[in-house]
């Protein structure tokens, strides 16, 4: 350390001075593995105690939280007559008969499929883009970003030239609109936020400037009230014709918000690459834009794919807000649901929040443990 | 459009841009791309205002002065439905700052804690901070919300069944009601006694810091006694003058004392515990980016485990944890705005949401709302960016 | 590559711009459906079942505009909107009616650029509260935590209320109905307020629904009616006597059962509702038939409210001072002639 800005401080803020001799270690503890574990909760006073008092909370939070959950829950009633029992826990029967609704919304139902297959395309497209060793993963992007938005919005929408009737927006619900918001939003952000990112790096100031603006006033406010002006303002902005759609306009917003976090992202990613890339690359004789299709977005694309992930989980948590503006999503389903007066019983609130909990949880614990799992890969495979 | 052209040979120094072939092409661009942009703006603003005037929507700012006419639960300014618009701005953005200010607290401190318990050899403890982490990351904020509000707070028993806590507190569905502190007659002494230890202490610190080898235990004591003396003997002298006034029951519910509002109670919660989470990754981030030399080192030197994290690693994590809490703080400040989902009475609930309403000044008041939630970021990224720097500053 | 489509965009922006501002009508015609503004979810006015299909009186009032325009009922969209984005939805013209029990207020004519076409219901603002709280009259809530909804009317009144009586409250204030109820519920508060016809049609959603009751005051004068934006006075016509051709078919005995029957009546009055003489439908941009379609589709004013509102629905709320000028009411139309 310099220790000019050592001998300015006095004496007495010296970090530590010890008095006498350290006390002698005790000798290391015994390899086995009970022994371990036993010098690791209870080694000295201060971890018994603690661990003593993780134990203790546990011990009061699991058996009441398996009793609601598991043992005195109601599995199967027609309707909450049996949940509002004095002592009832979670009434996963109000869950197993509004799960339809939970899923499709107000969907017609003879019409469902038409949601199933493009829930399956898109499942199966998602794999094949994640599944790192996949074949042809440049066909599965192509398919993923170009065809599939095509072919979903024609199958849920409906085309009445191909015997699809139209199904209005306004009765699109549940999980499905959840997916489809995040899925809009990742389908359009990831190329917007790639273009924004190039930006915000060009040598052209105007085209930085206007970059850098809009990444950093998307990012400097609250979603809702992105998703407010996207309601209240697009219609203003373009005439009544054009006026789009109530599900469409939360859905811009979206795509255009996480554009934004898309953006910082991918500049993460170009600035990884080592300048010896670019000077090869130019070493080579490529002129700029064939440099960034075939060297620098090919390597920064994939150093980038576990913040890409981290970023679809919190679009996707974020989906949830979208409810603001009258969109029926998973979570405002739930909502919808409780209210029901034929279900009306002290634990439904809770039941229906557990449900959708588990659901997000699932979704991106799952997500999140696939973006660990790239990383250590890419990790390796950098060492 | 040239791309991240970090590839292109520089321009040739010295000549006149527009004698530069290159350089000229790039400032067309640049014009073609500001005019086009200008365009647009101009465009869209003429649109909007046209189709404003059109539909007879308030285009200027004077509604700001208009009588309000609704009233508002939780106010930190005198507020009544007499008052205007502009004044229920006011009242909503300090409340998205109160709600905030705790929760960012609260916040720091049990992500501090979280964070330092996954680190910790206790097995039970790091597991248990790892099981917090892990959900409360990965559950939806609004539904940890809804969860806070509708199945917890509203499950509470009304007024007349409140639980009782220590000390004069009582909780139910109506919130959390606490005895508020009451000034006596005497009150300005005792606030000339606080002042004057409240030197005493800056005094003794002061000489501590200089001479800290002669202070010894009788000194102590005396410093003690300089410092708590004088407010003990002014309450005694002024007859205590500060009293507790307990909330009562009287009518539909509790009736003076503190009371904090369940919409506020569940906003605070579910902000707080679900930043918490991430704050407690950014400490464990910053904790593993210490070298583990370092603290071997420490270990080494004699310091102490406890030592070793004050003087040694806390120090250099802080390096790599303030500028990624910033952007956790900021978060929170900007997921503030879900009061909305609970009936908080914050600023995109009372502005973007009952005075848009009440006005159609539908544009304004998002500009405004939005503008708001930009400069604090703006501010809060700032402040950090100085405090960053001071600690960065001292190289090592 | 990003310059050119925000060139195209722009220029796209500019064409469409000028071909817009037809009239409503015209423009309802070409689209083929008629977008109208509903409520989100009351009993009575406007309610969405599982599968989609709505009823309401304020439902019925669209699909008798629907039925004037194309006779068809089902050329009506629905969308529903929270009464925190219904104006705005009417401003930026994605619906070209709102009928979402809107009281019917100075402001929202002169400052917010709207006309009111008629009343659909008289109504005013009241409370309920728990039945064991043992209260008379709402001058006894003093002190008491009241639920309400967001950018209402009912906010507005309820604090007049209040400083008018110089007592004290607590608005507990929430974006949608069903949220405010919900809170009403589980206890947060002693008092929703809303509607009275609101209250009636939330009370059967409570959990318990006999233990509440609907205070005898009611606070303020809510007349409910649909909207339409000002500038269109075509549009404004044709909603405005579409609501009265209902109320006069009622008045007139024209029912959708009779209705055939009554093409053969003598009376001058019925001849002149169902389009056999005089060309009044032509006047106002439609056919000579549009009352008798919407009496035939839809029916006259009392069948719909009885149907939606009265004996006919669960919410049995009686006719009151929504009976016709003839019973004692306040329901007057003028006259086709």
């Amino acid at each position: 350390m310099p220790g000019a800005t050592q001998d300015r401080r006095p004496a007495s803020a010296q970090a530590f001075v010890r008095q006498g001799p350290a006390p002698a270690q005790p000798p290391p503890a015994s390899e086995s593995f009970a022994g371990g574990l036993r010098g690791n909760l209870f080694g000295d006073w201060r971890t018994s105690l603690a661990t003593l008092a993780v134990l203790t909370l546990v011990g009061l939070a699991l058996p009441s939280l398996l009793r609601f959950l598991i043992f005195d829950a109601v599995w199967s009633a027609p309707d909450g007559e049996l949940c509002r029992a004095p002592g009832a826990g979670a009434c996963w029967a109000f869950i197993a008969q509004k799960l339809p609704y939970f899923i499709y919304g107000s969907y017609p139902e003879s019409q469902r499929w038409r949601v199933d297959v493009t829930m399956f395309v898109g499942a199966v497209l998602i794999v094949w883009l994640l599944w790192l060793d996949a074949p042809a993963r440049r066909l599965a992007a192509f398919l993923f970003f170009v065809a599939y938005p095509l072919q979903g919005f024609i199958l849920l929408h409906g085309a009445p030239a191909l015997g699809l009737p139209r199904v209005e927006t306004h009765l699109w619900g549940g999980v499905f609109v959840s997916l489809l918001v995040a899925s809009v939003g990742m389908v359009f952000s990831l190329p917007l936020g790639i273009l924004l990112a190039l930006g915000r790096r060009s040598r052209l100031p105007a085209l930085k400037l206007a970059c850098t603006g809009f990444i950093e006033f998307v990012r400097g406010v609250p979603m809702i009230t992105v998703l407010f002006m996207a309601n209240t303002m697009l219609p203003l902005f373009v005439p009544e014709d054009l006026a789009p759609d109530r599900l469409a306009r939360p859905l811009i917003g979206v795509a255009l918000f996480a554009s934004a976090y898309m953006a910082e992202v991918v500049r993460g990613g170009l600035q990884a690459i080592p300048r010896g890339q670019f000077e090869g690359a130019a070493a080579l004789g490529l002129r700029p834009w064939p440099t960034l299709r075939l060297v620098v977005l090919p390597q920064a694309l994939r150093h980038v794919i576990p913040g890409v992930v981290n970023s679809f989980i919190s679009l996707f948590k974020d989906t949830t807000l979208v409810a603001i503006v009258g969109i029926f999503d998973f979570l405002k389903t739930i909502e919808a649901a409780r209210q029901d007066p034929a279900w009306a019983g002290p634990t439904i609130s809770a039941t229906g929040y557990i449900f959708a909990a588990l659901f997000y949880f699932a979704f991106c614990f799952g997500m999140s443990l696939y973006a660990r799992f790239v990383e250590r890969r890419l990790g390796s495979a950098a060492a | 459009m040239a791309p991240a052209a970090a590839s292109s040979p520089p321009p040739a120094v010295g000549l006149a841009f527009w004698r530069d072939p290159q350089a000229l092409r790039i400032a067309v661009l640049q014009a073609v791309f500001l005019l086009g942009l200008g365009w647009l703006a101009v465009e869209a603003f003429i649109h909007v205002r046209a189709n404003m005037q059109a539909r007879g929507i308030p285009t200027g700012f004077g509604f700001l002065n208009d009588t309000a006419g609704f009233d508002i639960n939780q106010s930190l300014i005198s507020y009544s439905a007499t008052s205007t618009y502009g004044r229920a701005f006011l009242v909503g953005l300090l409340n998205t700052c109160l709600v905030s200010a705790i929760s960012l607290a609260l916040a720091t401190i049990v992500g501090f804690t979280v964070g330092i318990a996954r680190l910790s050899k206790n097995w039970a403890a790091a597991q248990l901070a790892t099981v917090y982490v892990e959900i409360l990351r990965n559950v939806p904020l609004l539904l940890q919300l809804l969860f806070w509000y509708n199945a917890v707070l509203k499950a509470l028993p009304g007024p007349r069944q409140s639980y009782a806590l220590p000390f004069g507190v009582f909780l139910n569905n109506r919130g959390l009601f606490a005895p508020e502190l009451a000034l006596g007659p005497g009150a300005p002494w005792l606030g000339a006694a606080l002042v004057a230890s409240a030197a005493a202490a800056i005094a003794a610190w002061w000489l501590s810091r200089r001479r800290r080898p002669a202070m010894n235990a009788s000194l102590r004591i005396g410093a003690a006694a300089l410092i708590l003396g004088p407010p003990v003997a002014a309450f005694l002298i002024a007859g205590a003058p500060l009293s507790l006034v307990p909330p009562e029951l009287k009518g539909f519910n509790f009736i003076g004392g503190v009371r904090l509002l369940p919409e506020f109670v569940a906003l605070v919660l579910g902000l707080s515990l679900y930043t918490a989470a991430f704050i407690a990754e950014v400490v464990r981030a910053g904790m593993q980016a210490v070298p583990r030399g370092q603290s071997e080192a420490a270990a080494a030197l004699g310091l102490s485990r406890l030592a070793a994290i004050r003087h040694v690693v806390a120090p250099q994590a802080m390096r790599v944890i303030i500028p990624l809490l910033t952007s956790q703080y900021l978060n929170l400040i900007k997921n503030s705005s879900l009061a909305v989902f609970v009936g908080y009475p914050d600023l995109v609930q009372v502005f973007a949401g009952t005075v848009l309403n009440q006005t159609g000044a539908a544009v304004q008041v998002i500009f405004i709302t939005m503008a708001v939630y930009l400069t604090v970021s703006l501010l809060a990224s700032l402040a950090m960016n100085l405090f960053n720097r001071r600690f960065a500053s001292i190289e090592r | 590559m990003l310059k050119r489509n925000v060139l195209a965009l722009a220029a796209g922006l500019m064409l469409v711009a000028t071909l817009a501002h037809a009239g409503a009508l015209d423009q309802i015609k070409k689209r083929g459906t008629l977008a109208c503004g509903s409520n989100t979810g009351v009993a009575g006015f406007g309610l969405p079942d599982d599968k989609g299909h709505w009823t309401g009186l304020d439902v019925d009032f669209c699909r008798a505009v629907a039925a004037a325009i194309f006779d068809d009922v089902g050329k009506v969209k629905f969308i529903p909107l929270s009464s925190k984005d219904r104006f705005t939805a009417l401003q930026s013209g994605e619906v070209d009616i709102l009928a979402r029990n809107t009281t019917w207020t100075l402001s929202r004519e002169a400052g917010q650029g709207f006309l009111f076409t008629g009343i659909t219901y008289f109504d005013g603002q009241g409370f309920m509260v728990r039945k064991k709280l043992n209260l008379s009259s709402a001058l006894e809530l003093s002190g008491a935590s009241i639920c309400v909804q967001q950018g209402t009317t009912s906010e507005l009144n309820l604090a007049d209320f209040f400083r008018g009586n110089n007592m004290n409250y607590e608005p507990v204030v929430f974006a949608s109905a069903d949220e405010a109820r919900k809170a009403y519920d589980s206890g947060r508060c002693d008092a929703y307020t809303t509607d009275a016809s609101g209250l009636y049609a939330e009370r059967p959603k409570l959990a318990n629904p006999d233990d509440h009751v609907i205070l005898p005051e009611i606070i303020s004068k809510e007349p409910l009616g649909p909207l339409v934006r000002q500038g269109d006075d075509q549009w404004f016509n044709v909603v405005k006597w579409v609501g009265f051709a209902m109320l006069d078919a009622e008045e007139l005995g024209v029912t959708s059962k009779n209705v055939d029957e009554k093409l053969k009546s003598d009376r001058p009055e019925i001849k002149r509702l169902l389009g056999l003489e005089g060309n009044f439908g032509e006047a106002l941009g439609l056919t000579g038939d549009w009352a008798y379609r919407i009496v035939k589709r839809v029916g006259n004013y009392g069948e719909i409210f009885d149907r939606n509102l009265g004996e006919g629905s669960s919410l049995k709320i009686k006719r009151g001072i929504n009976s016709l000028w003839t019973k004692g009411g306040l329901q007057y139309a003028p006259p086709i002639r």
